[in-house]
């Protein structure tokens, strides 16, 4: 036999060699070879360092229980820490790295720690590092963090794609050993469909019916409300990576099998040490013999099944070493054909060796101490029931004495375990042997948290006595194998500890994910643009013709200036607001959220969700409106127009859209359900743009069919139409400003948006129209003292925004009552004021505070903020500002104080309406 | 956790938003001052174990606005009915 490959058996492809590389160096393996198996087939058995004392670990399972054999996956940023080595399944250029060793795998610096461990027990760095406070973040914790740990994040974006599908069925069977199998058959019998799930790389049962859906390497990981369950595909060496599947089933069959747990003894982590039933499954799956000489570790009659495989595959037997005072005759019977010794009422004290097993030392049952020659301790301490998901069903486990390990408890209806899960066949003739005494070495129970024996009564003894506790103080059970091997090996200790039985001790529950799963594969397609896609404007085209730059304002690309040759971002808004106060200028307002509002109690509902009347609102008119959520605060603003008696149009700012929406149906179907009315956005539907300045008059006027009348007297400030433009195109009409100058906005279909747009540019082109975007909007807003965004931030008042003579006294609407506490009035409540610098030249920045002057820079004496900043070209710098008692002190000074950026400065207080306070500029 | 929606059947949960309790009722008074009733209606929930009533919007389907009866100790829908 060369290398530890079987010259015969096993499922793998032996027509298929594969190359691979561990910590730099080149091995071969076969097709269906795992990670784990094709190192154990070139005499690899020590492939990492453990977590805290940096000892030499090799491969403990053959599964997704592996504690100890973590490596990182792949280079760069494809790197993947801390993957199971007996999950990977192998493939041509796989590249595999040990972790957490420096400078080499043999030679690690850090297993100091070892030496060390009398100082580095549970709780030690609790203990230790408390104090000085402030030396916690600076310095222990990086030096812990560094030594410590296990893999490294790649650190970069994952390159990697992931993907996510739902899949529905009738029934949903979990695992396909031979009772999730035949569980899936009987169930496909009665005609109804089933998914079959296997977290291996097992191929197809044969024969099954085409009902059953068959997923291989899926690992169902978690149990959701409503027979939701999410399952995990690992997709090897392909793009996507994983794809998540969520699964919708009537119900479901757990048959999930039993994990073995081990025997408990001294340097019982050496690599070498592994589960009786990994051994088989390494030499029936992978015709891989772990070793040439292996001893038998056992306390059960199951684990004796290896005996015979050994055997028939002329592998050495150091012999058997059984806890039990008796072996059993079925153990004895075995060991007789095998040739093999059996040491009853024995049990490993110590396995020895350096960087792997080489011989173990025995407890015999007369006393004395014998040393057995060995390269690999096979052990098994009993199986447990596989019930991880159970618990997610909220079933807690139950002690089961007779064979000695937990049980599910009682499963909601709909949901089922069978076989092995369900305790059924085996644990025969068991008795448990929870750990070998106190001998020299460590005694490891959760090997991938290096958690001992005396840890766990270490922590009994400082008082964590509750399982949690002691969970959380030594860590075990927690990382990527949840203490699959180790839980209730720990519980018996724990419970002899403190002298109760198991099901006194209580035991924790398992919570998901059943095994690690990327966060990647949560996200599946929905990151970057997938996440949040970009919404183009109708006029985009245009704008990218123009030149634009463009800005990202909640879910929309906006223009946000269009700048000229030589312009700075500032220079262009600056040119497009002075070209809109002198001439006229276009700028797309699309994003506002637009709600079509029909029926015959449309104005009703109006007078519900607005503060403001609206019945009294004329066809053909068009109204500003504040709305405010139910506790008195302010939700949302903009116009509505009445196009027809029965049919209203809504503005929301862009912002809010979604959420109005939502509001507005709430109103509508469940406050005021007797109101006829309905409800839907246009927001996409329309292309809105406003055209404004002095000239836009004349720039409308060349649009619109005859015979509409675009004149003051015909269609005065706030009226709105529906109408036609360029020889028939539909269109809506509305004359309002939120420039503060003569304006209109025109909708169109909006598919017509950059037509309009170019038709526009094209009818001002006589009077030097501009296209404007969202600076010079900004600018031109603050300058008019329109509350926006910063303002309307969820905290401020009709009262605070001056907009208190909006609230009806006549009629019922939302928020009415509570805004109506006098606390939400009080004149000492920070309120909108204007602000321009006493020196003319000052920049205000939006967020700086206001003090009063000479006061000292403290939270006490803050009396508000600036909420809009802004540089008009006509005006200067100028701001609004949320500021206590501010329209009684219109006229004053205050210091604005911005330490973040340097700024430092004295503010006149004005009116928040800069720019043209009487409006004339509007009915132009 | 699935929904039953009385317009579109069964959906997953990713399509629903919950967002408050369904077992208080708007006060008919008009609103004209902030009485105690109104300071309960917005702020006083009551966070009894066992059956809720509960708001849920369909957000990501028919846009309908759901009352719920969920037990919260077992996530149990036990019905789903239009307001």
């Amino acid at each position: 036999m060369t290398g530890y490959r079987l010259p015969t058996g096993g499922l793998i492809d032996r027509d298929r060699l594969i190359t691979f590389s561990f910590d730099g160096k080149y091995f071969t393996g076969y097709g269906g070879d795992t990670l784990a198996s094709a190192l154990l087939a070139n005499g690899v058995k020590l492939v990492g360092r453990s977590f805290k004392y940096h000892r030499p670990r090799g491969i403990f399972s053959a599964g997704s229980e592996e504690p100890s054999a973590l490596v990182e996956l792949g280079v760069g940023a494809y790197r993947e820490p801390n993957t199971r080595a007996t999950m990977v399944e192998i493939f041509e250029g796989l590249t595999a790295n040990s972790q957490n060793r420096f400078p080499s795998l043999r030679y690690d610096l850090l297993s100091i720690n070892s030496v060390l461990s009398p100082f580095l027990a549970a709780g030690f760095y609790y203990k230790t590092f408390m104090w000085p406070a402030k030396f916690w973040e600076k310095l222990y914790e990086p030096l812990i963090r560094r030594a410590a740990g296990l893999g490294r994040n790649a650190g970069l974006q994952d390159p990697d794609s992931y993907e996510k599908t739902t899949e529905f069925c009738d029934v949903l069977v979990v695992g396909a050993g031979a009772d999730g199998v035949k569980a899936a058959r009987e169930a496909a019998s009665q005609n109804i469909s089933v998914i079959l799930c296997d977290e291996n790389p097992l191929a197809a049962p044969a024969d099954l019916p085409a009902t059953v859906t068959f997923l291989a390497r899926t690992t169902v990981f978690a149990v959701y409300d409503g027979g939701t369950y999410a399952a995990i595909t690992q997709l090897p060496n392909a793009n996507p990576r994983q794809r998540l599947v969520r699964i919708v089933a009537g119900s479901s069959v757990l048959a999930t099998g039993a994990l073995e747990r081990p025997l408990v003894f001294a340097n019982n982590d050496l690599p070498g040490v592994m589960l009786a039933g990994a051994v088989s499954d390494y030499i029936t799956r992978y015709a891989v013999s772990p070793g040439r000489n292996i001893l038998l570790a056992i306390n059960n009659d199951d684990a004796a099944a290896l005996i015979p495989l050994l055997a028939a595959n002329g592998i050495g037997i150091a012999g058997i070493v059984d806890t039990r005072r008796k072996s059993s005759d079925h153990v004895y019977h075995l060991a007789r054909e095998a040739g093999v010794a059996v040491f009853a009422g024995a049990a490993i004290l110590a396995a020895e060796g350096k960087l792997g097993v080489t011989g173990a030392k025995i407890h015999l049952h007369n006393g004395t101490t014998l040393r057995l020659a060995c390269d690999i301790i096979a052990s098994s301490g009993g199986f447990n029931p596989n019930i991880a998901l159970t618990s997610q069903f909220d079933a807690k486990p139950v002690w089961n004495e007779g064979i000695a390990a937990f049980t599910a408890g009682t499963l909601p209806p709909g949901a089922a375990i069978i076989g092995k899960a369900a305790g059924q066949g085996i644990n025969a003739n068991i008795a448990s042997h929870w750990h070998s005494g106190f001998n020299p070495g460590k005694s490891f129970v959760d090997l991938q948290n290096d958690v001992t024996v005396k840890d766990i009564q270490l922590a009994n003894q400082e008082g964590f006595s509750s399982v949690e506790h002691v969970k959380r103080y030594t860590t075990l059970g927690m990382a990527t194998d949840q203490g699959k091997t180790a839980n209730v090996n720990a519980l018996a200790i724990l419970a002899e500890a403190q002298g109760k039985t198991i099901p006194e001790t209580g035991t924790t529950r398992f919570r998901p994910p059943y095994s690690p799963v990327s966060l990647g594969a949560l996200a599946g397609a929905h990151k970057g643009k997938t996440f949040k896609p970009t919404r183009l404007a109708p006029t985009h085209e245009f704008s990218t013709e123009q030149g634009a730059t463009f800005i990202e304002t909640g879910m929309w690309l906006r223009a946000q200036y269009y700048p000229r040759p030589g312009e700075d971002w500032l220079a262009a808004a600056q040119r497009e607001v002075t070209t809109v106060r002198n001439a006229v200028g276009i700028c797309d307002v699309t994003t506002l959220g637009k709600i079509d509002i029909q029926g015959p109690d449309a104005a009703k509902f109006l007078e519900c969700v607005y503060t403001n009347s609206w019945t009294n609102l004329a066809i053909g008119r068009v109204r500003y409106g504040l709305m405010l959520r139910e506790d008195g605060f302010v939700m949302d603003d903009g116009t509505t127009a009445r196009l027809g008696e029965t049919h209203f149009v809504m503005t929301t700012t862009t912002a809010n859209a979604g959420k109005v929406m939502q509001h507005l149906e709430f109103c509508a179907q469940v406050l005021w359900p007797e109101l006829d009315v309905s409800l839907i956005s246009v927001t996409d539907q329309w292309a809105q743009i406003a055209v404004a300045g002095p000239q836009s008059r004349a720039t409308i006027a060349k649009l619109v069919d005859a015979p509409f009348d675009v004149s003051n007297e015909a269609f005065p400030y706030m009226g709105c139409a529906s109408l036609t433009i360029c020889n028939g195109t539909p269109a809506r009409l509305f004359r309002i400003s939120f420039s503060g100058e003569l304006a209109y906005e025109l909708a169109v279909p909006a598919r017509y948006g950059n037509a309009l747009a170019a038709k526009l540019m094209e009818a001002g082109a006589e009077f030097g129209i501009t296209p404007y975007g969202t600076e010079a909007l900004g600018i031109m807003r603050i300058e008019k003292g329109h509350a926006a965004g910063p303002e309307l931030n969820g905290q401020t008042t009709a009262h605070d925004l001056g907009l208190h003579k909006l609230l009806s006294k006549k009629k019922d609407f939302i928020g009415r009552a509570l805004a109506a506490r006098p606390v939400l009035t009080d004149p000492a409540r920070q309120t909108l004021v204007g602000l321009h610098p006493e020196d003319g030249t000052s920049i205000l920045r939006a967020g700086s505070h206001l003090l009063p002057i000479g006061a000292a820079a403290t939270a006490e004496n803050d009396q508000g903020h600036i909420t809009s900043a802004a540089r008009s070209p006509s005006l200067g710098p100028i701001a609004l500002a949320l500021l206590t008692n501010g329209p009684a002190r219109i006229g004053e000074k205050i210091r604005v104080y911005d330490p973040v950026r340097q700024g430092d400065c004295i503010a006149v207080i004005v009116h928040p309406v800069h720019y043209d306070p009487e409006g004339a500029r509007l009915h132009a | 956790m699935r929904i039953a929606c009385p317009h579109c059947g069964p959906r997953g949960l990713d399509e629903f938003l919950y967002t408050q309790d369904a077992s208080v009722t708007r006060p008919k008074d008009g609103g004209a001052a902030p009485t105690p009733e109104w300071t309960d209606y917005v702020y006083l929930r009551e966070n009894a174990r066992g059956p809720r009533r509960e708001y849920w919007y369909h957000s990501a389907g028919c846009h309908a606005w759901l009352v719920l009866t969920r037990d919260v100790s077992t996530h149990e829908i036990l019905s789903v009915e239009l307001p």
